[in-house]
């Protein structure tokens, strides 16, 4: 086997010099009826042409986004990545290595997680970021309990644009916790008054801009009712390339940013593995959950980072800790800090620019065909009102070899939505894919 | 320095302290010292080409940024360079024997990497339809397919993010199994053995129950009698590590299954060790309802330098039907996506989307490679080594549970360091020196100074009786009260000793412009 250095012989010997005749005997704690006698029903090794060969098989019965014409996003976005991303995240040294518990011999990843929580805090304009989270939906998550910590309240309200996946996460852990949700009703045209179910009860506001509909809200006049009551508010993206062209919501007032950052540096890999990001202010930061890399000096004074505030941990604080979260999302988290580092402030302004001129194009393209649009305003994403289900349409659009979208029913089944399809345009798309779906679409 | 012989190492031989001398860029040769990317970088600098769109009217309504950005970029050539140079500053498993008792770091095969970056699986979006994606349904069947016919489980929930988070998958099914059956107002104990990792209490209180701690034996595994005397119609589950935390197979594992289905709880198995025994015994067989597996452990995924993971959890018939959305199911040669929890006792939802499809691609790629035969194989040859370690230690290095065998890690503890004026931690900080890796140090906390050694398959003999080589010289330095090799240890790494208490006192957590008066080279906006 290929991947196994010992030679039948090192078996023999070692088994000699640990003073036992059988491997079994290595294995005398496990019940003699539970062990099995022979290898599992399962097909014997394969050698890498074989299993390149069966997987590539899987693989081409997929429709790749880069084949297409191609606008499904809803919360992961098709981006192109820089080729020097993927090849400095699959160096040995970053792809190869554990959590930097030593940090003697981890500078490496513990440098680029400070500067990957500098990039996060900037962009979201927060004070501080952790380094980073399974995805934004988790995040969502945790960053429900984090206010409930703050707050020693229990009732979350979650605006009608988060997205249903994002939702469906908090409620679920919250149900475990008998913790309170409040969930509005999916709000197409970002028409809510949120600030109405805001009582000296609620512990957070969760609001997405840009919303799952695509809108952009307004988030200050939210987080002055959040305030004005003792409430948090939570700003949620999913869109993190929007941060270049969108006012960020540290600067509206967010005390909890979470983000899916998956847009910048990273694969949309069937929906994981993805990067959350989790930023918020300085003085909540002991409540935070999550690693965190942190400045120091070493033993000849030359600066140096650790992982630290781990009393906030699981591995030190077992059941009192924040979170009972154990890896960050690191490789995806490298990824998005080598993109943020070529395309610095100029290259994000440019590219966010580019996403929205491509959407305003598509969107005034279908417009012009007589589709109707519900946004007033949007980023890269926005709802359209389709004749007939969105789903079958969809599906139809697929057969004729466009990716069209994701129809609202998909996300939020039964809610009466059936009608309507969210379209994404980034910068992948080309004049020939927009005109390919205008068609597609209007057929 | 010298070299290890103490001989002059030839020709213009350096001073003893030559290793302190500054030199001008503060780099030693190859080791280089690497600003911060807010140091060099510069606000309008940038490293990607994107053309400025044509004239258009923005939709942003109201919401266009204002407040700054503040992230400077580099081009290419110096993105490479820096990334590369912070690359040099990580120990890595493709440089070196590993040896972290619990995180199981074995050899990442590139063919998986190769695999996770086919356009038909990573350049697939969770949310197209199900037509366009059936090969990646497919992968994620046969994976369940295999993980339980490796666990002999009859479900599995594949939407965990990683190992706790699949902790949590598999708590949340016990507690929705435990309120369907009326008594989720009555079950409101965990049990969790002193030894298990912290992530057990820590995932029991996050879902609302309280934690109560088992003893440990002397011996270092749990005792039946130890989990019948807690059981009692308050408790939910008992949450237990086998292999345990010690490196040990649970010799009572069968009989407290049983203990506990008797009082009504459910078997949470923590699955993190399950490296041990693939091919070799089934979890399912010795009475667990629920287990995660760390696909980044068991099935090779790479660490990344702490994740991302992934850490799907198998579930026996009693449990199954509360497994969260989404689920894959098979009719024929087509398959369905279930994405909604709606309807059925299906508890809710853990994640976005379907979970880790880009760690399911690696560790299918990984099980078709070793295929049966290899992955018992696997589990053999990572128990032999750690064996292996422990017996050509052992007279050197103290453990604690005497000439017991071990599953896949090898523990020591501290009695031998005792008097020395050496501990657990400059031990292993001294190993740095010598080209390794620390092993887990101070855990499992049931062991006085534990030090866990888990060497994984992935090692040749060659490279086990260097690492024991290496290790028995360092205990012969203990022996010589030579406490100055330890006490400022590491000597050559990237950094000495970092300091921790100062990190987390006044803790710095990002960059920030520092005064212009100080020479700073970033431009001001």
């Amino acid at each position: 086997m290929r991947y196994l250095p010992l030679t039948p012989d090192d078996r023999e010997d070692m088994l000699r010099r640990i003073g036992v005749d059988h491997i079994d005997a290595l294995f005398a704690d496990v019940p003699a009826d539970k062990l099995l006698q022979a290898p599992p029903d399962l097909p014997r090794r394969k050698s890498e042409l074989e299993v390149e060969r069966a997987l590539s098989r899987m693989a081409a019965r997929n429709v790749a986004a880069c084949s297409v014409p191609f606008f499904v996003g809803a919360g992961a976005y098709k981006h192109h990545v820089p080729a020097s991303v993927d090849h400095l995240i699959q160096r040995s040294e970053f792809l190869t290595s554990y959590t930097p518990y030593q940090p003697e011999i981890s500078q490496g990843t513990l440098q680029m997680l400070f500067e990957f929580q500098t990039q996060v805090a900037n962009l979201t304009g927060m004070e501080v970021a952790n380094a980073s989270m399974y995805d934004g939906s988790t995040g969502c998550g945790e960053a429900t309990l984090m206010a409930h910590r703050i707050t020693r309240r229990r009732r979350a309200v979650l605006s009608g644009g988060l997205h249903p996946h994002y939702a469906e996460v908090v409620r679920t852990q919250s149900a475990m916790t008998g913790d309170e949700v409040v969930s509005l009703p999916p709000d197409v045209r970002a028409q809510e008054d949120i600030a109405a179910h805001i009582d000296d009860d609620v512990s957070c506001v969760i609001v997405q801009s840009p919303d799952v509909f695509g809108n952009l809200r307004d988030l200050a006049p939210i987080a002055k009712a959040c305030h004005a009551k003792g409430a948090l508010l939570i700003a949620v993206f999913t869109e993190a390339v929007s941060l270049g062209l969108v006012e960020p919501p540290g600067a509206m007032g967010a005390d909890i940013v979470v983000g899916e950052g998956q847009s910048i540096g990273n694969a949309l890999n069937f929906g994981g593995p993805h990067v959350g990001l989790f930023a918020t202010r300085q003085k909540f930061v002991r409540q935070m959950p999550g690693r965190l890399a942190g400045q120091t000096v070493d033993a000849e004074g030359r600066r140096g980072f650790v992982l630290t505030l781990s009393t906030r941990e699981q591995h030190i604080r077992r059941e009192k800790a924040t979170s009972n979260i154990c890896t960050n999302s690191g490789l995806c988290a490298l990824a998005f800090s080598i993109h943020m580092t070529l395309l610095g402030q100029t290259g994000l302004r440019k590219l966010a620019r580019v996403n929205h001129a491509n959407a305003v194009k598509l969107a005034d393209m279908l417009a012009d065909a007589g589709v109707e649009v519900l946004n007033e305003t949007f980023f890269n994403e926005f709802t359209v009102r389709v004749k007939g289900d969105a789903a079958s349409l969809v599906e139809r659009m697929a057969q004729a070899g466009v990716l069209g979208g994701v129809p609202v029913s998909r996300l939020l089944p039964g809610a009466g939505l059936d009608d309507l399809l969210l379209v994404a345009s980034t910068e992948v798309n080309t004049n020939e894919d927009r005109a390919a779906l205008v068609a597609a679409l209007t057929q | 320095m010298l070299n290890n012989q103490g001989r002059p190492t030839g020709a213009g031989a350096v001073a003893e302290n030559a290793h302190a001398r500054e030199t001008f860029t503060r780099n030693r040769g190859l080791a280089m010292e690497e600003p911060l990317i807010f140091e060099v970088g510069r606000l309008d600098s940038t490293g990607v080409d994107i053309d400025e769109p044509e004239p258009f009217t923005q939709r942003l309504g109201k919401h266009a940024r204002t407040a700054p950005i503040d992230l400077p970029g580099l081009s290419e050539p110096e993105t490479m360079r820096h990334y590369v140079r912070l690359s040099q500053k990580n120990y890595a498993i493709d440089l070196g024997l590993y040896p972290l008792g619990s995180c199981t770091m074995k050899h990442n095969p590139r063919l998986n990497e190769r695999m996770a970056r086919l356009p038909g699986f990573g350049d697939i979006h969770p949310l197209q339809p199900v037509s366009t994606a059936q090969g990646a349904l497919e992968l994620m069947d046969t994976l369940a397919g295999w993980l339980m016919e490796l666990t002999g489980a009859s479900a599995v929930a594949m939407s965990p993010k990683a190992g706790a988070h699949g902790e949590a998958c598999g708590m949340m099914a016990i507690k929705a199994a435990i309120e369907a059956r009326g008594e989720g107002a009555q079950r409101r104990i965990v049990l969790v053995p002193e030894s298990a990792h912290g992530t057990n209490p820590a995932t029991a209180a996050l879902i609302g129950y309280e934690v109560r701690a088992i003893p440990a034996r002397e011996d270092g595994t749990v005792s039946v009698d130890a989990v019948r005397a807690a059981l009692g119609p308050e408790v939910a589950a008992l949450m237990l590590t086998n292999p345990n935390t010690c490196g040990l197979f649970e010799p009572e594992v069968v009989a407290i299954a049983d203990a506990v289905h008797a009082a009504g709880a459910f078997f949470y198995c923590d699955g993190a060790n399950f490296n041990a025994i693939v091919g070799k015994v089934r979890p399912m067989d010795l009475g667990v309802d629920a287990m995660h597996i760390n696909l980044h452990k068991t099935f090779s995924t790479p660490h990344g330098g702490g994740g991302p993971g992934a850490g799907p959890v198998v579930l026996s018939p009693a449990l199954a039907p509360f497994a969260p959305a989404p689920f894959v199911r098979r009719d024929g040669s087509a398959f369905t996506l279930v994405e909604s929890a709606a309807g059925g006792q299906a508890f809710g939802r853990m994640t976005a989307f379907h979970g880790q499809m880009g760690m399911f691609v690696r560790a299918m790629s990984y099980m078709l490679s070793h295929g049966a035969d290899g992955m018992r194989q696997a589990s053999e040859d990572a128990v032999l080594n750690a064996n292996y370690v422990r017996v050509c230690l052992s007279d050197v290095m103290s453990a604690p549970f005497g000439e017991r065998p071990c599953m896949h890690e090898a523990l020591f503890d501290d009695t031998w360091l005792k008097g020395s004026g050496v501990t657990t931690l400059d031990f292993a900080k001294a190993m740095i020196d010598e080209g390794y890796h620390p092993m887990t140090m101070y855990f499992p906390l049931v062991v006085h100074g534990a030090m866990l050694i888990e060497p994984t398959e992935s090692e040749s003999r060659a490279s086990l009786d260097l690492f024991i080589m290496t290790l028995r010289d360092l205990a012969f330095s203990v022996q010589r009260g030579d406490v100055e090799r330890f006490s400022g240890a590491p000597y050559h790494a990237p950094r000495r000793r970092l300091d921790e208490t100062r990190a987390a006192r006044q803790p710095v957590l990002r960059w920030t412009k520092p005064p212009p008066a100080d020479g700073s080279r970033i431009a001001a906006e």
